[in-house]
């Protein structure tokens, strides 16, 4: 299995200096460790500042490691040169942000011949390829403004210009939260077409169902911290912290009314935490874990 | 599909109907005209005693003469030519390294931020007449485009500045890590990511540094610490006035060159005023 291990964060952590001359620290990541292997769906979930975004950048280079290692493939990052982007790509959240809106879409393909294959035979069968390879219709995407494409087409453009590369992994970071719920579908089985190809995926979101959706394993993050990691199925049934477990207990089922559930209660952070379950029975399992913790 | 007017066309569309604009690029084009051609048409020089002394515009010469026979149309092109090349070396040179040091600073943030910071602050807080005064005399600088380095060296931070800002929000937007992802360098990702997003602002800055430099080249002429060879306005302000032509009341030896300087940076600020407008929607008249 070792082999197969495409990824792996070693003891990964981040720490800002903030304040008039760099006086404090804040440690946005710390010690955070997991593997992601060839042809597997990792799921990064965190609430916003849990530092998931973070270790995102981290793992594409975008912002420097305080601590700790990441290794792709067995060498670490930091060592390898342009090549790392041929094998590793990401995606961002905004589909709006990602382009620049004064130049067409389809900019970010050529950007890619331009640094990558400069002199590439058949550069436009190979585009035809990668936009059938994610669904899109070459005429209604080419030489279009960002503005003249709707976000999915915008998100699922990005990952056709990750499959250019031949890629291996992919860091997909809140690729879907702001699609509409039609369009989120198809870009998320997108994703399971490229783990069918074997390539691994990074997908950073804060919501639980799309990464019960889309993953085999799930690693939790809380306030730069992995709470909780382990197959999806197992920390989705047997949560085993009880952060996770209120992390599940708050998404809202589908045909629930508000009314009808239990009263909110919060973690002793301050943290709001809303049980769904109708017994009561995570409320209850909370207090008790709180208190484990703390004795 | 329709075409949809992309935004350079947009920017086009716009233009042609902006009046301040158009009214500011016909002065700027008339005075540029008669800087390039005059001195063509005239065949004696500017310094060159051609006519009766001090007398009135007339048929033969339209600007008149100065106290020594001189004909003031010819000073005027030839000082043209010297106003618009202290504009286009000085504020040329200021826009650049303005856009080096902004650019620089705002891209890489951090330790090379605050030094660049800390030397455009100490240049911005200079008093850069006080500064070229004391250069002007100590080094006896006396050419037109000695002038406009030491404009340019001196007239540069309020520039970086602004640039330095831009850029600091720019750098945050995804297309610039998607650029990191491609493996694109840092100079390109400026000139080819962050740059083109700004072009209207660098313009305007361009512009507005061009103006600066003819008024502080003006300014720096008239008390006398001008180029000692050739002709500009600004000198020809200094020798109207160290020969009393208010006076006297030769009234046509130091209005024209004053108009003159006056029409052209009028009219940059006001061609400002118009690309402002055509290039931020919220300004537009409907």
């Amino acid at each position: 299995m070792a082999e197969d291990v495409l990824l792996r964060l070693d003891r990964v952590s981040k720490v800002y200096k903030v304040g008039a001359f760099g006086g404090r620290e804040l440690a946005a990541v710390s010690d955070v460790g997991f593997e992601v292997r060839r042809g597997e769906v990792v799921s990064l979930i965190g609430e916003s500042g849990s530092g998931k975004s973070t270790l995102a950048r981290m793992i594409l280079r975008l912002t420097s490691v305080s601590g700790g290692t990441i290794t792709f493939d067995g060498t670490d990052v930091s060592t390898l040169g342009r090549s790392y982007y041929r094998q590793v790509q990401g995606v961002f959240q905004d589909p709006f942000s990602s382009f620049n809106p004064i130049f067409p879409a389809d900019r970010v393909l050529t950007m890619i011949r331009d640094q990558f294959f400069p002199r590439a035979a058949g550069w436009s069968e190979r585009v035809a390829a990668a936009l059938e390879d994610v669904r899109l219709d070459p005429g209604q995407v080419l030489g279009k403004y960002p503005h003249q494409l709707s976000g999915g087409q915008l998100q699922r453009l990005l990952i056709a210009r990750a499959l250019l590369l031949d890629i291996r992994l992919l860091v997909a970071d809140e690729i879907t939260s702001m699609l509409d719920a039609s369009t989120r579908i198809d870009v998320l089985n997108l994703l399971a077409d490229l783990k069918a190809r074997g390539l691994g995926v990074l997908f950073v979101t804060h919501d639980l169902s799309l990464g019960t959706y889309v993953s085999d394993r799930t690693v939790v993050l809380r306030q730069g911290r992995v709470v909780e990691s382990g197959p999806t199925t197992q920390i989705f049934e047997r949560p085993e912290h009880p952060y996770t477990r209120n992390l599940l207990a708050s998404v809202p089922r589908l045909g629930a009314k508000w009314a009808d559930e239990a009263a909110p209660t919060g973690l002793p952070d301050g943290t709001p935490v809303v049980t769904a379950d109708g017994t009561g029975n995570a409320t209850g399992n909370v207090a008790t874990h709180v208190t484990e913790e703390k004795a | 599909m329709t075409a949809v007017p992309t935004a350079r066309r947009e920017a086009l569309h716009f233009a042609l109907r902006n009046g301040k604009l158009l009214a500011g690029l016909v002065v700027v084009g008339v005075f540029l005209i008669a800087a390039v051609a005059g001195p063509l048409i005239i065949d004696y020089g500017p310094n060159d005693y051609v006519g009766p002394a001090a007398s009135p515009p007339s048929g033969e010469f339209w600007f008149g003469t100065t106290t020594f026979g001189q004909d003031v149309l010819a000073q005027f092109v030839y000082g043209l030519r010297a106003t618009f090349l202290v504009g286009i070396l000085g504020g040329g040179l200021a826009a650049v390294i303005g856009m080096v040091v902004g650019f620089t600073a705002g891209y890489r943030g951090g330790l090379v931020d605050e030094v660049l910071n800390m030397i455009t602050n100490i240049v911005l807080v200079l008093p850069a007449l006080v500064v070229l005064l004391i250069i002007n005399a100590y080094l006896g600088v006396r050419s037109i485009g000695l002038q406009a380095l030491f404009i340019g060296l001196t007239s540069w931070p309020w520039a970086a500045r602004a640039i330095r800002a831009q850029t600091f929000s720019l750098r945050s937007r995804d297309f610039v890590d998607l650029a990191r992802l491609s493996g694109v360098r840092t100079a390109k990702i400026i000139r080819r990511e962050i740059a083109p997003n700004m072009s209207s602002y660098l313009f305007m800055t361009f512009i507005l540094l061009f103006g600066g430099s003819v008024l502080i080249a003006a300014s720096l002429d008239f008390i006398g610490l001008g180029p000692t060879e050739g002709v500009s306005l600004g000198l020809m302000l200094n020798n109207s006035a160290r020969w009393s032509a208010l006076q006297l009341g030769m009234w046509w030896w130091f209005i024209p060159p004053g108009a003159g300087i006056t029409a052209i940076v009028g009219a940059l600020y006001v061609m400002n005023v118009g690309l402002d407008e055509v290039f931020n929607p919220k300004l537009r008249e409907m």
